[in-house]
């Protein structure tokens, strides 16, 4: 009884500290200078019509990578302490039906994977979106397929590939141009081409791979647990 | 959306809390696309709907497993 009082009390308090939030809120009309610059550099510089994806990854692009690196010691973190069952598992046949559809399906999911990640300084997505939707496929495949088998060398070194050009992609920045991940080492190209905005749609890419490496290894160990 | 979020606590079932709880990012990645955020939107159904939903059912199958 007198926890839920107590919960009660701790609730109304929060209530009374966020209300001047609420009350006091207002939209700005305005973009504030920082924005502006953002806005019109993305534009201008860096020729992206996807005004986050050059924020993302060019102007708060040590942000991104310590991102990167969060999930990679996420994953790290899965495989030590999930260990693989060694006993075979016994698990229902799939029907014939749900195997085709899923491997047709797969091959679709992929293919939007991908074209999220190419086209981030397009359209909405990126990089993140593009893994988790390929993560996602090869998920569809380890529920419906009994026998598929996922080559956890080959996403090792997908992994470790990408996360390494990632980085060197931003020394060559520092080395060719003024900063760490900067992308103006590459042509500008004309506006709302695929290859255009600089190093962007290279970055994302890579950033992809990995983040899909991630979490397809993710999965998998979780799943042979 | 309310109404999955008092249902993710209250629901006896660990199946259906599991499944409410995915439904509250579904919703909240409606919100953020009528807001005008497509890309959080975007991240918010794959890995708040899709994945955590799935990791949620992997770690309930393993633990009615060792019971």
């Amino acid at each position: 009884m007198i926890s839920r009082i107590l919960i009660i009390l701790g609730m109304v308090g929060l209530f009374m500290i966020f209300l001047p939030i609420i009350t006091n809120f207002h939209e700005s009309q305005n973009l504030r200078e920082l924005a502006v610059n953002y806005v019109e550099g993305s534009v201008n510089e860096l020729n992206t019509p996807n005004i986050v994806t050059s924020v993302v990854v060019t102007y708060r692009g040590l942000d991104t990578l310590g991102e990167v690196t969060v999930l990679f010691l996420a994953t790290v973190g899965v495989g030590l302490l999930l260990k693989r069952r060694n006993g075979k598992q016994v698990r229902r046949p799939v029907s014939e039906l749900l195997q085709t559809t899923s491997s047709f399906l797969f091959a679709l999911i992929i293919m939007l994977g991908v074209y999220i990640f190419t086209h981030g300084h397009l359209t909405p997505g990126g990089g993140f979106q593009g893994g988790v939707v390929i993560a996602s496929g090869f998920l569809l495949m380890m529920l419906s397929n009994v026998n598929v088998k996922i080559n956890r060398t080959v996403l090792h070194v997908v992994e470790s590939f990408s996360g390494t050009i990632y980085v060197l992609t931003g020394v060559v920045g520092l080395v060719l141009t003024i900063g760490f991940l900067n992308p103006k080492f590459l042509p500008l190209g004309d506006f709302g081409h695929l290859f255009s905005a600089c190093a962007i749609p290279v970055i994302y890419s890579f950033i992809g791979l990995k983040v899909g490496s991630e979490l397809t290894n993710i999965l998998d160990t979780m799943g042979g647990e | 959306m309310i109404g999955a979020a008092f249902g993710a606590i209250y629901f006896k079932s660990l199946l259906a809390a599991i499944i409410s709880a995915g439904v509250i990012s579904l919703l909240a990645s409606v919100i953020y696309l009528v807001l005008g955020s497509p890309d959080v939107a975007m991240t918010e159904a794959s890995i708040g709907s899709g994945l955590t939903t799935v990791i949620f059912l992997y770690a309930l199958n393993s633990v009615r497993r060792e019971k």
